[in-house]
């Protein structure tokens, strides 16, 4: 059982983290914006078509593609890059929280916490494309 | 409706869904997927994909506010993850084998669910009883500051805890929501841990959980960039505004009015998914 001094410092790290965590949302809603007015500026006047289910193109689908047209400037990229960032703010939490078990020398939640960021990890780059 | 209008209306929906969730401590996910299907005549797929985000904008978006008022379990809620992300992953697994009616189905049978769990107070604090001999183990008991000091409490039925995340973890990646409606039955109802720790912890997960289930939406398509993009925007304000204006002692009635407008949202989803309109 923890003791209530153990508790309050690991209060102390999660108060850290909530920043970050903030931060990283922050600056996701910024490169977000950004994609938005570009392709608004682009694509405003045209008719939205979301009624059947194809599937985004091939580019946007993968970390690496939504990066490289990201770095073009291609505005939906741009979107699909800020919203990548933001599904990476969980996982940096669970890896940070791996850090503070270390620090404590919790040698079972280490591991726990590595068995969530591998899941992570395999949803985000492992996994085979249906 | 040109895409310009459309992304205004669709972000001032969301910036009320995200006000109205937070306002209320609901959180408004589960409300997108059928706006967005039912009124905006989004394909259900890119719905899912929209809601996803806007789960993981809420969970990380709040994450400060929520850590000063109350006080996160970080073992347990890290136990609790390997539960809900493996479910999320074979959440992910079910979703491309099953039918957008069987989804849609599903979907409102959850929201009436969350209706059901909504329309009622957050339970008092149980007094805990003698702790399972596996939160000993897994150091899941702990302490939380409360008007009289260090208050301890133990976590009971570990087991039945774990395989309830692990459901709403399926369900998460199944419907593209939260699903926090089945965290707060495992914490408070099975797992007997005080309100306090569990709201926390709970929020904590649902980002987590999400962020299993987004890695492969993304690589199934259903992230669509312009469709997600007002969503996230919408909801990501409305939250941050909500908690600003959180003023928990008044917020009895519109959490009733808020549990009967997911409740016939429910039944319409069902409707229209059972006719074939989803």
């Amino acid at each position: 059982m923890q003791t209530g001094a153990a508790n309050l410092s690991n209060h102390r790290q999660e108060h850290i983290v909530g920043m970050l965590l903030r931060a990283g949302v922050i600056i996701a809603a910024i490169i977000v914006l950004a994609g938005a007015v570009l392709y608004l500026m682009q694509h405003g006047s045209e008719r939205p078509n979301y009624r059947e289910f194809h599937g985004v193109p091939h580019n946007l689908q993968t970390v690496s593609g939504v990066v490289k047209d990201a770095f073009a400037l291609r505005s939906e990229a741009v979107i699909q890059l800020g919203l990548l960032l933001l599904i990476l703010t969980p996982v940096a939490r669970v890896a940070l929280s791996a850090v503070s078990f270390t620090l404590q020398g919790d040698r079972m939640y280490v591991i726990i916490t590595l068995i969530v960021l591998g899941v992570l990890l395999f949803s985000l780059f492992g996994m085979k494309q249906a | 409706m040109s895409i310009l209008l459309f992304t205004i209306l669709v972000w001032l929906v969301s910036v009320a869904v995200g006000f109205l969730g937070a306002l209320t401590g609901l959180g408004g996910g589960t409300l997108i997927v059928p706006l967005l299907t039912l009124v905006f005549g989004v394909n259900i797929h890119y719905a899912m994909g929209a809601s996803l985000i806007s789960v993981i904008a809420t969970s990380s978006g709040a994450a400060a506010a929520f850590l000063r008022e109350g006080f996160t379990n970080l073992r347990l809620a890290m136990f609790l993850q390997v539960a809900t992300t493996v479910g999320a992953i074979v959440g992910v697994l079910l979703v491309t084998h099953v039918s957008t009616t069987f989804i849609g189905v599903v979907f409102g049978v959850m929201l009436l669910y969350s209706a059901y769990v909504s329309g009622r107070l957050p339970p008092e604090d149980i007094a805990t009883g003698p702790a399972d001999k596996h939160s000993e183990t897994f150091k899941l008991n702990g302490v939380y500051p409360a008007a009289q000091g260090h208050q301890p409490y133990k976590v009971q039925h570990v087991a039945g805890g774990f395989g309830v995340m692990f459901t709403a973890g399926v369900v998460s990646s199944l419907l593209g929501i939260g699903s926090g409606a089945l965290k707060v039955l495992g914490m408070d109802r099975i797992m007997r841990i005080p309100f306090k720790v569990s709201t926390t912890t709970s929020n904590f997960m649902i980002g987590v959980t999400a962020a299993a289930g987004a890695g492969s939406y993304l690589k199934l398509g259903y992230i669509q960039p312009t469709v997600t993009m007002p969503v996230m925007l919408g909801v990501l304000l409305g939250s941050m505004l909500g908690a600003r204006v959180l003023v928990r002692a008044e917020t009895r009635i519109l959490r009733i009015v808020f549990a009967v407008l997911i409740g016939i949202t429910g039944i319409e989803m069902i409707y229209k998914a059972v006719t074939g309109g989803v």
